[in-house]
């Protein structure tokens, strides 16, 4: 068994230790609102906090998350999570949504860091997110609004 | 318009001759064993004995496992073949990545060999300084002896690092589907010690 605190609960899971946190997180506490899309850290599309930190869950062993908290998109809260929410929905950025909430987990994470990303630095938080609907000019437009809107 | 086309092509067609060039001149050596410090001793000279053991070190030195993440650029390299890293990762402010795209967004502490991501403990790039990519053995070699550009390591330093830094040792255990540093870290920071003891001599170009 193994303990996770996920989303400020602790939850026993039967898992192996180098089972992908993924897997834990959607298979085992069903919480399935962070995605599986390369199993490689390759698109981004199963990107969590640990932390506080965005990390590609499905490369990461269960047991090299001890006791940190781990967040996962259901649970994201914060000024830079509703800006990005509204930036999101007034500018429809999902097409199939399938990537969207590893966009959204990196984009929130960017603004955390940065309060007036340029493009070059959206470019660089962003592109280990694929999106195969190419959303990207609206992401990044969607990025711009919500650091506007946090400015004021 | 059309001579602007003709010279962007133009251009493309340079950048793809200097790829390939900077590809031919770095190709990854392939040596698996380091020659034992003891076997060294023949050389009489003090000076060349200490150009022949760091000679003995570019083997490490240059493989992929070291190469890969002392870039020229800004961008790392990765697997034996050295091909740009993927995703596009940048060294950032302090040498862990972007916001939002740091190394540890993807390598953890340790090696996961299932999705044949590597880890340690602080995974990260080179400073600008220590960039080795493009150079010469010659050039490494100045570059690692000067304390403005190595960390302000004197050679006792240099050892140090190289023996006990998990980053390094790494090399040495890089998981699956990767090629190993050659020979063992205990044999490359003997060889570094014998340079160290002869002088630190660097080979001539």
């Amino acid at each position: 068994m193994v303990s996770l605190k996920v989303n400020g609960t602790t939850h026993s899971v039967d898992v192996d230790d180098d089972t992908p946190l993924l897997w834990a997180i959607r298979d085992n506490i069903g919480l399935t609102g962070t995605k599986f899309g390369c199993g490689v850290a390759q698109c981004g599309a199963c990107t969590v906090y640990v932390d506080g930190q965005p990390v590609r869950s499905c490369v990461t062993p269960v047991s090299a998350v001890g006791d940190s908290e781990i967040t996962t998109i259901e649970a994201i809260t914060g000024k830079e999570a509703e800006a990005v929410q509204a930036a999101w929905t007034a500018r429809d950025v999902p097409q199939c949504g399938y990537c969207q909430s590893g966009q959204v987990m990196s984009a929130v994470a960017l603004l955390k860091e940065n309060k007036k990303p340029t493009d070059r630095d959206i470019d660089l938080a962003m592109n280990g997110n694929l999106c195969r609907c190419a959303t990207y000019v609206r992401i990044r437009a969607a990025i711009h609004d919500a650091a506007r809107a946090l400015e004021i | 318009m059309r001579s602007g086309l003709l010279l962007s092509a133009a251009a493309g067609f340079g950048l793809c001759l200097a790829g390939s060039a900077l590809t031919l001149a770095q190709a990854p050596p392939t040596a698996a064993s380091l020659r034992p410090v003891e076997s060294f001793g023949t050389i009489a000279n003090q000076r060349d004995r200490s150009v022949a053991l760091f000679a003995e070190m570019g083997k490490v030195i240059q493989h992929p496992r070291c190469m890969n993440c002392h870039p020229a650029t800004e961008r790392p390299r990765q697997t034996d073949a050295r091909r740009l890293h993927q995703p596009l990762v940048v060294r950032g402010k302090d040498g862990h990545g972007a916001p939002a795209m740091a190394c540890t967004t993807c390598h953890g502490k340790q090696n996961y060999d299932p999705a044949r991501i590597p880890g340690d403990g602080h995974w990260a790039l080179a400073p600008a300084s220590m960039a080795w990519e493009g150079k010469s053995l010659a050039q490494i070699c100045e570059q690692l002896k000067d304390q403005n550009r190595n960390g302000s390591r004197d050679l006792a330093g240099l050892v140090k690092h190289v023996t006990t830094d998990t980053l390094v040792l790494w090399g040495w255990k890089p998981g699956a589907g990767r090629e190993p540093a050659p020979g063992t870290p205990e044999q490359f920071g003997a060889l570094m010690q014998a340079w160290a003891d002869t002088g630190a001599a660097c080979p001539a170009s």
